[in-house]
This record gives C-alpha cells, sequence and structure tokens, in this order.
C-alpha cells in the first residue's frame, strides 16, 4: 500500500487558497495548522482572522473562528479567551493591521499578558488595498503612496514590532522567524510551536512575528521575493528568540536559521 | 429580594450581574464610571470577568470576541467612548452578535461637558455606525426602570442575536432610588442554545464563523434582507412607551423620555390644578419609536410640545408619527442644563396662550 509521506494538516480546510503565487501567508497558514495538530488542540483553538490579504483564513483553518476588524483581533482574542480560558486562541495580522491602526491593542493585549498566541506576519507592505506603504515598509523600499521609496525622514523607520513587544515588563514568549525558505520555515515552525504551548500551558501571551513576502505589491518574481527578504529583510529584522517567559525583561538571541 | 437603595450605576452594574453577564469590558469616562467601578468588584464574585480596555475601540472588541464565544456580555460608556465604539457595534450587528451597550449620555459636541444630556438621540436610534442596521435602544426613566431594562436587555440581544443600547443622562448614572431585583426573574423571550457560538469546533455542528464580511454581493444583499426582517420584527413587537395625564382631552400633548419625562410629569400634576389639561407619551424605546402612540395621543390634544436635552433631535420622529403636519412646540436645555418643571409649566401656558412660538410649522 502507499505511504502518504506529505498531507494536508487536520487543521488546513480542504480548499484552495486566494493567494497569489509564490506568496508566503499560504505557508505561515499551514505551519500553524501543523502545530495546532501536533499539539492535538484543534477541537479547542479558536481563530482570529485580520482584515488583510489573510482576512478569509476562517475559510482555510478548520476550526471555529472570528474575522476582527481592521487592527482589532488582540481585543476580540482577548474577549473570546477571557470568556472561555479553556480555548487556544490565535490572532493572524498583518503589518498593516498589527503595527499601524492596530498597535494599541497589540501592546496592551501584550502588556496585560492575555494567554493567547498572535502570528504576526510581516511582509513589508499592505497587501490586501493594493500596495500602500506600512509602518513596515524598508527604507528606500518603493510603495504606491511613497513611490520614490520610503523617505524617513518623513516616515520615520520601519518598526521592529519584535523587538518593541519584547520591551514590556510582562512575561511573554516573543521571537521573530522568517518564512523565505526551507529552512527559514522549519525554524518558524518551531516558534509557533513554542508559542503555543506557552498559551496552552498557561504561562503567558506569545507573538512570533513571521517575515512573508508580497511579490504582487513588491513587483518582483516570487524567486526574486524571497531572495529580496533575506537581502533587504532579513538584515534589518533579525531573527531569533527575543523574549521568554523564563528569561529576564529582553534577552535578544538573534540567530540565523 | 427586599428593596434596596442604590446608586443609578450600581444598580445597572447589579442588573447586569442578575441578568447572567458574565464579561465585562470598558475604558472609563465620566460620568458613568461607578457602573465598571461597581463591576470590577463584583464580576468576580459570581466568577465572571472585569477587564479594564485601553480604548473603547478595545472593549468594543473585546466584546466581539466574548459575545461570539456565547458569553453574556455588557459595555457602558458615555457620548465620546460610544462615537469610538461605532465601527465595533456595526461589525457586531453585522455578525449577529448579542451585546448590551450602555451610554450615559453627556452634553456634546466633542469633549462638550461631563453633565447630564440626551443629545446622543440621533447616534443612537439612526446614525450609530456604517451600513445598514439597527440597534434596540431602551430609555429608562428611574433608577428601578433602569435595572429592569438592562436586564431585559439581555433577553432581547440574545433572542436577536442583535447589540441593543441603554441610553440614559447622568441623572440616571448619579440618582439614589429604591430599587427591587426579582430572585425568581424568568427571560422575557424564550432563547434557543447559542450553537452558533465559536467555542471550540469538533465536527459535530456546522464550524463557528463570527464574521460580517460576504464578498459575494448577493449574499451581501440576502445578509442584509434577513437583517431587515429581524428589524421589522423589533417594530412589530418591541415598541414600550408609557402615556400619562388626560390623553382623551389634552391642551398640550408632551412627548419626553428619560429623566425629562419625570421633570415633566411634575409639571403636568401641578398644570391639573390650575385646570390645563396635558398628555404625555413617554418613549421606553427609542428606537422603535412609538410612533402608533404618539399619532394617537396627538390626534386628540390641540397642542404637541416635545421637551429634551437636545436641540430637538426627537422632534423628527414625532413629526413622522403625526397624521397630517401640525405645528410642534419644543423646549430644551443644553450643555448640562436640566428642564425644570416651572419651565415645562410656563412653556405650556404660552402654548395656551399663544405666545409659544412653533419650531415646526404645518
Ligand atoms: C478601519 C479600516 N481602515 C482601512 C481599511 C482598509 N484596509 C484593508 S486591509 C488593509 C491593510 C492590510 O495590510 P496588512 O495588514 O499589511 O496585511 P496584508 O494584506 O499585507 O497581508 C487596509 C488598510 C479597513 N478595512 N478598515
Ligand atoms: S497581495 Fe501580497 S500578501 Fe496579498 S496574497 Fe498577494 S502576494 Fe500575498
Amino acid at each position: 500500500m502507499p505511504e502518504a509521506v506529505f498531507v494536508r494538516p487536520d487543521s488546513l480546510s480542504d480548499v484552495s487558497t486566494h493567494y497569489c503565487p509564490g506568496c508566503t501567508h499560504g505557508i505561515i497558514h499551514r505551519l500553524v495548522a501543523e502545530v495546532i495538530d501536533e499539539l492535538g488542540i484543534r477541537e479547542r483553538t479558536v481563530g482570529v482572522a485580520p482584515v488583510g490579504c489573510s482576512v478569509l483564513a476562517y475559510n482555510y483553518f478548520d476550526c471555529d473562528f472570528h474575522e476582527a476588524a481592521h487592527g482589532r483581533a488582540p481585543a476580540v482574542a482577548t474577549g473570546i479567551k477571557r470568556a472561555r480560558p479553556d480555548l487556544a486562541v490565535f490572532a493572524y495580522q498583518g503589518d498593516g493591521d498589527l503595527a499601524s491602526i492596530g498597535m494599541a491593542e497589540i501592546v496592551h493585549c501584550a502588556n496585560r499578558g492575555e494567554k493567547v498566541t498572535v502570528v504576526f506576519v510581516n511582509n513589508a507592505i499592505y497587501g490586501m488595498t493594493g500596495g500602500q506603504m506600512a509602518p513596515t515598509t524598508m527604507p528606500g523600499q518603493s510603495a504606491t503612496t511613497c513611490q520614490m521609496g520610503r523617505d524617513v525622514e518623513t516616515a520615520g523607520h520601519p518598526i521592529r514590532v519584535a523587538e518593541l513587544i519584547s520591551t514590556l515588563r510582562t512575561p511573554a514568549f516573543v521571537a521573530r522567524a522568517s518564512s523565505h525558505s526551507p529552512l527559514a520555515a522549519v525554524n518558524a515552525k518551531e516558534m509557533l510551536r513554542r508559542a503555543f504551548k506557552y498559551q496552552v500551558e498557561g504561562r503567558c501571551f506569545s507573538l512570533v512575528e513571521v517575515l512573508s513576502t508580497c511579490p504582487t505589491n513588491w513587483g518582483l518574481t516570487p524567486a526574486e521575493s524571497t531572495e529580496w527578504l533575506e537581502k533587504t529583510m532579513l538584515p534589518y529584522y533579525p531573527l531569533g528568540v527575543f523574549k521568554t517567559p523564563d528569561g529576564d525583561d529582553r534577552a535578544p538571541l538573534p540567530r540565523k536559521p | 429580594m427586599a428593596k434596596k437603595l442604590m446608586k443609578g450605576a450600581e444598580a445597572i452594574g447589579e442588573a447586569a450581574v442578575q441578568a447572567g453577564c458574565h464579561l465585562f469590558f470598558g475604558y472609563p469616562i465620566t460620568p458613568q464610571n461607578e457602573i465598571p467601578e461597581y463591576l470590577s468588584s463584583r464580576l468576580p464574585q459570581v466568577g465572571g470577568t472585569f477587564v479594564q480596555a485601553e480604548s473603547e475601540v478595545a472593549s468594543i472588541n473585546m466584546l466581539y470576541g466574548a459575545a461570539g464565544a456565547g458569553e453574556r456580555v455588557m459595555t457602558s460608556s458615555s457620548s465620546p467612548g460610544i462615537s469610538l465604539m461605532a465601527e465595533g457595534i456595526s461589525y457586531c450587528a453585522g455578525a449577529k452578535l448579542p451585546v448590551v451597550i450602555v451610554n450615559i449620555m453627556r452634553a456634546g459636541p466633542g469633549l462638550g461637558g461631563i453633565l447630564p444630556s440626551q443629545a446622543d438621540y440621533f447616534q443612537a436610534t439612526k446614525g450609530l455606525a456604517h451600513g445598514d442596521f439597527r440597534v434596540l435602544v431602551l430609555a429608562p426613566w428611574s433608577i428601578q426602570e433602569a435595572a429592569d431594562l438592562v436586564q431585559d436587555a439581555f433577553d432581547l440581544a440574545d433572542y436577536y442575536r442583535n447589540p441593543v443600547m441603554v441610553v440614559g443622562d447622568g441623572l440616571i448614572g448619579q440618582m439614589m432610588e429604591p430599587v427591587e431585583f426579582y430572585e425568581d426573574r424568568q427571560p422575557i423571550k424564550e432563547l434557543p442554545p447559542k450553537t452558533w457560538a465559536s467555542t471550540g469546533w469538533k465536527r459535530d455542528r456546522p464550524k463557528a464563523i463570527i464574521n460580517s464580511l460576504f464578498l459575494d454581493p448577493a449574499e451581501l444583499e440576502q445578509h442584509n434582507i434577513d437583517l431587515k426582517k429581524k428589524y421589522d420584527l423589533m417594530e412589530r413587537d418591541e415598541v414600550r412607551f408609557a402615556t400619562y395625564g388626560a390623553l382623551d382631552s389634552a391642551d398640550v400633548v408632551i412627548v419626553a423620555y428619560g429623566t425629562v419625562a419625570r421633570v415633566c410629569l411634575s409639571a403636568i400634576e401641578a398644570l391639573e390644578n390650575d385646570g390645563i389639561k396635558v398628555a404625555m407619551v413617554r418613549p421606553i424605546t427609542l428606537w422603535p419609536f412609538p410612533y402608533e402612540a404618539v399619532r394617537e395621543v396627538a390626534s386628540k390634544a390641540k397642542d404637541i410640545l416635545v421637551v429634551e436635552l437636545s436641540t430637538g433631535q426627537m422632534i423628527e420622529d414625532v413629526r413622522l408619527a403625526l397624521h397630517r403636519p401640525r405645528p410642534i412646540h419644543f423646549h430644551c436645555r443644553l450643555g448640562g442644563m436640566l428642564v425644570s418643571p416651572e419651565e415645562v409649566i410656563d412653556k405650556v401656558k404660552a402654548i395656551k396662550a399663544g405666545t409659544s412660538e412653533e419650531v415646526h410649522y404645518a
């Protein structure tokens, strides 16, 4: 009998996604689903979808879901978790969603130490609305609202969310990973696994920032996109664990995947 | 339970607890701080949860999460805070979530002031936020009625799977009056189990998706049609009002709600002693508005007077209620100033004497 060596995770629905070719949202979905499967928590997991390209995540994950208002996923996740502490609750958010309109919600959710997990997909652009500048857009990177490239004099520098959240005193697990290569994805899954595990153990808030590509709005091919991520984003957004509930206030341990 | 002297804000908080409200999310704003303060210590006593949110924006979205997970939830705020909640309330309506929102109205616009007002009438009844939706709006005139309506609000929210708003002015929050809670209180509606809630999916029911997004226009049209049917049912079944005074032979009929109606009632009693017959219709639901009742009583009265703590927002509904265009007289105080019985008496006498200027002409 043939043996299946690669199957769809139980926590992913049997549908195809609407993501563009080469977009790594789909890979990140799969990593999250594999972690949920491996921890055996699908039946008690509730996800929160953002407003952004992953707004339809509720169709892709095979568990109960809320679709939140733009930026408010951490508040919605707080409501769900406080109502039913036995659930495993995760929010899946883009960088416009989390780091711009939803900055207050993510900071205070983390600061209250809500026992939820946030998967933060940083693709350095607003994907869904057509490629406008995000708070995470790289200096000089062009976007539809900064066509000559991001000018740090007027737009400031890209926000490093993992570093920012890790400065909070409240115990948390905060890490940054990437999705641009198979090796990076293996590391990202490990970070996600730790994040969910801390939540399930009732330990702390957890956030994993995952660097992601947007070939469509970057105007690059999928292969060029992963290369651009590696060359441009990785040096500015170092990968690693920035904080654990066991460690000190902030213990950046940058490491190459 | 015996009657207990309670401050309005505490009675509202206790009413929520009595109704089985399990979670409260809110952000401080005067003049309603005593509601979250009361619940911050009271809810944990009954195994509930109080969270001080970082903003009203966060509060309403926490409600969205907790209500979606199937629990009874409430927030309270005052005018500027309700404005901040607008987007979230629209999401709750779109996702058919039962949430209870208390607005202890203060004077605006902008930061305005902290004293009593009814200037959020339009906001509550017509323009709460974007999209085609309605919320039931309940307006108590006493502390007992506030306690009763808050409990009813939870049943109505669950029954219709829709936000319900309780509006009061600063007086409702601050006054002390005897209140009674009934131990054997039964829900005012038959409430089915919340099988739609996101409680973790064992694949034994349809997947719960708490959502207001419909990318297919035909689906979204149908969703709006379904919501409209629900609002039609509310308009048919949930109108509440009270009438007072000389209903069949009034010289003047007053339309007023909330604590203003109490002031008007004192005026009506004093006017009766002077031989002037006055009736009053007090809307208890501001939406749905008691159009029939106003039409009925107004048809038998010579003149119509609207009294409000706003520049006349309710006049629009009174106009809609009338059979034919008729002059409407109006009296208001603004900015946190209160209407006195003497002012109402003088106004009614001026109407009788023909010296009151109408604000709306036939
Ligand atoms: C209140 C509000 N403002 C603006 C929008 C429009 N909007 C939708 S998605 C989006 C940005 C999404 O970008 P990001 O969070 O980076 O996610 P991505 O699409 O890149 O995955 C914006 C601004 C909205 N839906 N709601
Ligand atoms: S627009 Fe960008 S982020 Fe959105 S699906 Fe396409 S590639 Fe992915």
